[in-house]
């Protein structure tokens, strides 16, 4: 961010939880999350053990001696941290960026694909 | 013991509210409403040249974006759709929190605003909408002789 962004955005609050959909199916987790602003080069994720971190930062285009009068985005920097369970394979995540919104898809891994327990009944 | 859990709870709540009504700027109301959590996200400024208004509208198709400028009121419009599947046995929706269906924001520009020199550009979920502000009513410095 360079230093006309950053005094513009100086009385913003710290970090937003970005909107999130996170659909489970049988093969895995889908997750979208929305980071309007974010270009390629300022999304960060990590995956590490069993967490998930998204981060963020919004660039937007401001001319010299920009001047907010409403604001309704509280911050320009998102940030928000999941916690995967065992099953999740974290070694094979995709993830695709486009328009702001990001997809995440994480697979079950092999072994742990669901599997139908019989009952019997006595 | 039920009742010790009771007095947090309410205190989380009282500090959710607390933080759903504080706002950075300080803003008169405006008749057609704050806005607050309605999609997309709007932000207004300008310069002394330009009106400048950033809505956050991440995974849309630009060209199904619509927007008008009549009398001074320009209008964002458009749907945005919605990505979460039936659920059934095999599909379960944990978190479901993005935004889907139609949308329409409204925008009172100011007087100076110049409805014949409006542009927008669509950049990573961010529509950007720059109209100018007509010459003669720039401030100007007058010199004292």
């Amino acid at each position: 961010m360079n230093e006309r962004n950053k005094q513009a955005e100086a009385s913003r609050a710290e970090t937003l939880s970005p909107a999130v959909d996170v659909i489970e199916d049988a093969g895995g987790i889908t997750l979208l999350a929305d980071l309007p602003g974010v270009p390629k080069d300022g999304l960060k994720l990590h995956i590490e053990a069993d967490q998930l971190r998204i981060e963020g930062e919004a660039r937007l285009s401001l001319p010299e001696g920009m001047q907010w009068t409403h604001q309704e985005q509280p911050t320009l920097n998102y940030r928000r941290v999941f916690t995967l369970s065992k099953e999740l394979d974290a070694e094979r995540v995709g993830a695709e960026f486009e328009n702001g919104v990001l997809r995440l898809r994480i697979p079950r891994v092999q072994q742990a694909q669901p599997k139908r327990i019989r009952i019997d009944v006595a | 013991m039920v009742w010790n859990v009771f007095p947090r709870d309410l205190m989380a709540e009282l500090e959710r509210l607390q933080r759903d009504y504080s706002h950075p700027l300080e803003q008169s109301a405006s008749i057609r409403g704050s806005g607050h959590s309605r999609f997309p996200a709007l932000d207004v400024g300008g310069t002394p040249e330009t009106v400048e208004i950033f809505a956050f509208a991440p995974g849309l198709d630009p060209a199904a974006i619509e927007l008008t400028l009549d009398r001074g009121v320009l209008t964002l419009s458009g749907e945005r759709a919605g990505e979460l599947p039936a659920e059934d046995a095999r599909t379960a929706v944990h978190i479901g929190e993005r935004f889907a269906g139609r949308f329409r924001r409204v925008v009172n520009l100011p007087e100076d605003a110049d409805p014949d020199s409006v542009s927008a550009s669509y950049r990573d979920g961010v529509l950007h909408i720059r109209v100018a502000r007509r010459a003669a009513s720039r401030p100007r410095r007058i010199n004292v002789q």
